[in-house]
C-alpha cells in the first residue's frame, strides 16, 4: 500500500508517493539517529564501521550502536549538503582527486557533525575498520582516527583475486576476529563477547535476507514490481546499515516482501518519482553506484522513458544474498568472515562480469548500463572493459555514463540525459530490426 | 675500471627500452627459463627468483609511450600508469611474461589483475594481497600461506618448483641486493652532489629488468666510480620527495627538481626494492622467514595500514631527521589514492614539525616541467633564505 507524504527535500515541492515500507524505514532510521544523539548521555557505546563488510550483529551483540559514514555521506548528498562539506575538506588540504564520500564525511565533521537527520552524531568509542573491497576505507579511518583520537581496530578482508576465498584467507579473518576485533569491542564497550547473543542476531539476519532476496528476485517478473536500483537502494538500507540481525529489521523486510507480493498480485510496477511504473518499456541492469546529489532527477530520467531497472550490482555492496549467501548462526564467526569476503567490491572483475551477465540473462534485460562514478576506483577501474565483456557474453548492448557519488560538480544532467535518450533509441532500433 | 658515464648509459638504455630487450635477451640465453612481471609496489621477489624465473618490474611507459589502446580501458579520472601498462601489453611488448603479479597497492592495480585475467587467460595472474594486520598468528600466518601458494603456483608455471634451499639462496641474493641499494642511498644521503638522483634512479630502474646479480655488480661499479669521480657540492637544499611510490615521475621531473636547486636525499621511488628494511633470515624455514620479515618490518608507507595513531604525523619528521632534509616535496601522481589520501596527514605532521613543504601532482607522461621548476626553485630559495635551522 502506498501512502502520500510531503517531500522532505527543499527542492521537492510536490507530493510524492511512498510505500509503507519506506515510511517504516524512515521511522527506524530517525529513531536510530535519535538514539545516537542521546548516546553520550545514555552511555550506549558507538562503533563506526563501513557498509561492505559491516558486522552489525557483532557490534550490536556488545550493545553498541553502529554508524556508517558512507550512509551519512550519501544522505548528505541527497539533502544537497555535500557540496559545502566537500569544499570544506578541500580547503583543508584534501585533493580534488580523491573519494568524495571521505571529503563529505570530513567536511560534515568539521561543520559540527550534524548528521543527515539533523541530529548530532556522537564520537565513536571504536572505529571498526572493516577493510573490505575498498582501499580508501583504510585511509578514511586513519583520517577519522586523527579527528576523534579514539581506538581503531582493523579487520582486513582479503580480496577474492582468484574468484574464491582460500583457506588461509578465511583463517586469517577468523584469527583477526578472535584476536583483534572481539577484544577491541570488549574493551570499547566494557562487555564480554556473548556468542549466544550473536547467534540470535544471525538467525534474525537470515530471515531478513530471505525476504530481501524474495523482493530482489521479484524483478524477474513482467512487469517488475520493483526497481532493482533506485528502489533497491532503499530496500537494502536497513540490512546494509544498523538493522541487520534486529527484530525491527525482520519486521521491515517482512512488510516489504508483503508489499511487493501485493504489487505482483495486482500486476503493478514500482513506485517511482513519477508514480507507479506499470507500463515498462525497457528492462535494464545497472552496474555502479547511483549519483546521490541528483538522485531523484536521475531516477526520473529512467522513469520518463519507461525504463525499469531489474537488477543492479550496487545493491550488493553490502552482501550478495541473491546468490545464496545467508548468515549462519551455527558458525557465527565463520559466517561473518564469509559474508565480508563475498561483498560485491571484494569480488574480482571476472566474477563481477559473470554476475552482470547472469543478471542480464536471468532477468531478461534489454540492456545494461554502467554509471561510472569518479570517486570510487574500487567500482570504476575496469568498468570499460566490463562493458565490452558483458556485451560479448550476452549479446545485449551496454551503455556508459559518468557522474559522481556526492559531488554535484560531476553530475551533468544534460549529458546524461542525452546519452540515455540515445541509448534508448538504439534499443528501439534493435527491437525494430529484430522484428523486421 | 668502468666509468660512471658508462654505467649510467647502460642503465639509461634499459630505462628507455620499452621493448624489454634485456628480458628477451635473458630468456634467449636461458632456454627453458621464464620471466614473471610485477607491478608496484611490493612483491616477494625471493619467491620469483627461487622459482627459477626472472623478476621483471612493470612501471608503465612513462613519457616515452604514446597511448593509443590503453585509453580505451580507462576513464579520464583514473591515474595514468594502468593505461600505459595496458598499452605495453596490447602492443605485444609484454608477451615474454609467463606470469604477472599485481600487488595490493590500490584498487586500480587490484582491478587490473582482474582485467589481466580476462585479457590474457593463458598467463598466470595473481593479486598479491599483503597482510595489513601484523600479528604473527594473524598477518604472519596469512602471509606465509600466501607465499607458499605463490611459490607452488610459480613452480608450476616455471616447471621448477622452489625448494627450501632455492628460497634460502634467493633470500641471500636479495639481502645482498637490498644492502647495495642501501649503500647507494647512503652514498646519496652523505654527498648528494656525488650521486645525483637522476643517476640513482636510472640504476634502480635498470635493476627492475636485469638479474639481481648483474644489478649488484653495476651498483658496486657505480659506487667505485663515484669515489673515483666525485662531484662538486652546490648550495642546494636537501629535500625528500614523498608520494611517488607507484606511478613513477618522468625522469625529466626528477632532473627538474635537482636542477632547480634541490638535492633529493630521500624518496619513495621504486619502493619495492627496499620494502624490507632489514635482512631476512637464511636460517630455518625460509618461507616462514620471509613472512616474519614482512611482519616485523618497520617500513611505513601509504600502501600499508598505519597502526600507530600518531604514526602518520611523526613520519615526516622522522624521515627529515634521518635524511638531514631541509624540506619535503609531496609529489603524487594525479588520482593516486594512496598518496593523495595520506598527504593531508603527512603534511600536517611536517607542518607541526616546522618542516617546509610544497606539493604538486604529476603524471608519468608529464611533458612540461616549467611549473615544477618554478615551484621547486622557489621552494629551494625560500629554504635557503628562511627555512634552515
Amino acid at each position: 500500500m502506498a501512502v502520500v507524504q510531503r517531500g522532505a527535500q527543499k527542492d521537492v515541492q510536490k507530493d510524492v508517493q511512498k510505500d509503507r515500507s519506506m515510511v517504516l524505514q524512515k521511522e527506524m532510521i530517525e529513531q536510530h539517529f535519535a538514539r545516537l544523539e542521546r548516546a553520550p548521555d545514555t552511555g550506549e557505546p558507538v562503533v563506526y564501521t563501513f557498509v561492505p563488510g559491516n558486522m552489525t550483529e557483532l557490534i550490536r551483540s556488545f550493545g553498541a550502536l553502529p554508524v556508517l559514514p558512507e550512509i551519512n555521506a550519501l544522505q548528505s548528498g541527497m539533502r544537497k549538503q555535500s557540496a559545502d562539506y566537500i569544499a570544506e575538506a578541500e580547503r583543508s588540504g584534501h585533493s580534488e582527486d580523491v573519494c568524495t564520500y571521505v571529503k563529505c564525511d570530513l567536511g560534515m565533521l568539521k561543520a559540527g557533525n550534524i548528521g543527515p537527520s539533523g541530529t548530532r552524531l556522537p564520537k565513536p568509542d571504536l572505529l571498526l575498520l572493516s577493510y573490505t573491497g575498498c582501499y580508501t576505507f583504510m585511509k578514511w579511518f586513519e583520517l577519522l582516527r586523527e579527528e576523534y583520537d579514539c581506538p581503531t581496530v582493523l579487520f582486513h578482508v582479503p580480496y577474492q583475486g582468484d574468484g574464491a576465498m582460500e583457506p588461509q584467507q578465511r583463517e586469517y579473518m577468523l584469527r583477526q576476529l578472535r584476536d583483534e576485533v572481539i577484544p577491541a569491542l570488549e574493551k570499547a564497550t566494557g562487555k564480554k563477547y556473548d556468542e549466544d547473543k550473536l547467534r540470535e542476531a544471525l538467525t534474525l539476519s537470515a530471515r531478513s535476507e530471505d525476504d530481501l532476496v524474495a523482493v530482489l528476485h521479484s524483478a524477474k517478473r513482467r512487469p517488475s514490481p520493483i526497481d532493482g536500483y533506485f528502489g533497491a537502494v532503499y530496500y537494502v538500507g536497513p540490512i546494509f546499515s544498523a538493522f541487520r540481525g534486529t527484530p525491527e529489521g525482520v519486521e521491515y523486510y517482512r512488510a516489504l516482501r508483503e508489499e511487493v507480493e501485493a504489487r505482483v498480485a495486482a500486476g503493478l510496477g514500482p513506485i517511482t518519482p513519477e508514480g507507479s511504473l506499470d507500463d515498462q518499456k525497457y528492462r535494464l541492469v545497472i552496474e555502479g553506484p547511483p549519483n546521490w546529489t541528483h538522485f531523484r532527477d536521475f531516477w526520473k530520467m529512467f522513469a520518463d522513458e519507461k525504463a525499469v531497472v531489474v537488477a543492479s550490482t550496487y545493491s550488493k555492496v553490502g552482501g550478495t544474498y541473491d546468490f545464496g549467501f545467508r548468515h549462519n548462526p551455527a558458525d557465527p564467526l565463520g559466517t561473518l568472515a564469509d559474508y565480508c569476503s563475498g561483498c560485491y567490491t571484494n569480488l574480482n572483475l571476472p566474477s563481477r562480469v559473470e554476475m552482470l551477465a547472469t543478471y542480464v540473462r536471468e532477468y531478461q534485460a534489454d540492456g545494461f548500463l554502467i554509471n561510472s562514478v569518479k570517486s570510487c576506483n574500487s567500482f570504476s577501474a575496469g568498468q570499460l572493459m566490463m562493458l565490452r565483456e558483458v556485451e560479448r557474453r550476452t549479446g545485449v548492448p551496454g551503455a556508459f555514463i559518468e557522474s559522481d557519488l556526492v559531488d554535484p560538480r560531476y553530475f551533468s544532467a544534460a549529458n546524461i540525459k542525452n546519452r540515455l535518450e540515445s541509448y534508448f533509441q538504439m534499443l528501439d532500433a534493435r527491437r525494430a530490426g529484430s522484428v523486421a | 675500471m668502468v666509468t660512471r658515464a658508462e654505467i649510467v648509459d647502460w642503465a639509461r638504455a634499459l630505462y628507455e627500452d620499452l621493448d624489454f630487450a634485456a628480458v628477451k635477451g635473458w630468456l634467449a640465453d636461458h632456454p627453458g627459463r621464464k620471466a614473471v612481471g610485477y607491478l608496484p609496489v611490493y612483491v616477494p621477489r625471493e619467491i620469483l627468483q627461487a622459482s627459477s624465473m626472472l623478476p621483471v618490474g612493470i612501471h608503465g611507459g612513462g613519457d616515452r609511450l604514446e597511448i593509443i589502446k590503453g585509453d580505451a580501458f580507462y576513464q579520464s579520472y583514473i591515474c595514468h600508469l594502468p593505461r600505459s601498462v595496458v598499452e605495453l601489453a596490447q602492443t605485444g611488448r609484454l608477451d615474454m611474461l609467463s606470469a604477472v603479479l599485481f600487488p595490493s597497492t590500490c584498487d586500480v592495480i587490484r582491478n587490473l589483475s582482474g582485467m589481466w585475467k580476462l585479457l590474457y587467460p593463458d598467463i598466470y595472474v595473481r593479486y598479491i594481497d599483503v597482510p595489513q594486520v601484523m600479528g604473527a598468528t594473524t598477518g604472519g600466518a596469512f602471509w606465509e600461506g600466501e607465499l607458499r601458494r605463490l611459490s607452488k603456483d610459480l613452480g608450476e608455471v616455471s616447471g621448477q618448483p622452489a625448494g627450501d634451499e632455492a628460497i634460502r639462496t634467493a633470500i641471500a641474493l636479495y639481502n645482498d641486493t637490498r644492502r647495495w641499494v642501501r649503500a647507494l642511498y647512503a652514498a646519496r644521503l652523505d654527498a648528494p652532489w656525488n650521486v645525483p638522483t637522476e643517476e640513482l634512479y636510472l640504476l634502480m630502474r635498470a635493476g627492475e629488468v636485469v638479474p639481481a646479480e648483474l644489478f649488484i655488480e653495476r651498483v658496486r661499479e657505480y659506487l667505485a666510480a663515484v669515489e673515483a669521480e666525485p662531484g662538486r657540492p652546490r648550495d642546494n637544499s636537501r629535500v625528500i620527495v614523498v608520494g611517488a611510490f607507484c606511478e613513477q615521475p618522468p625522469l625529466g621531473l626528477i632532473k627538474t627538481i635537482e636542477r632547480a636547486g634541490c638535492y633529493i636525499v630521500d624518496d619513495d621511488f621504486l619502493l619495492g626494492n627496499r620494502f624490507l628494511t632489514a635482512d631476512v633470515s637464511t636460517k630455518g624455514d625460509p618461507t616462514r622467514a620471509l613472512a616474519d620479515a614482512f611482519i616485523g618490518n618497520g617500513l611505513r608507507t601509504s600502501v600499508l595500514y598505519e597502526p600507530d595513531p600518531r604514526g602518520k604525523r611523526r613520519l615526516m619528521k622522522e624521515r627529515a631527521t634521518a635524511a638531514e632534509a631541509d624540506g619535503i616535496i609531496f609529489a603524487a601522481a594525479s588520482f593516486c589514492d594512496p598518496a593523495l589520501l595520506d598527504q593531508p596527514m603527512l603534511r600536517a605532521g611536517a607542518e607541526e614539525a616546522a618542516i617546509p613543504c610544497i606539493a604538486f601532482k604529476y603524471s608519468e607522461n608529464s611533458g612540461q616541467f616549467q611549473q615544477f621548476r618554478e615551484q621547486a626553485g622557489t621552494f629551494s630559495d625560500s629554504i635557503k633564505l628562511w627555512g634552515r635551522a
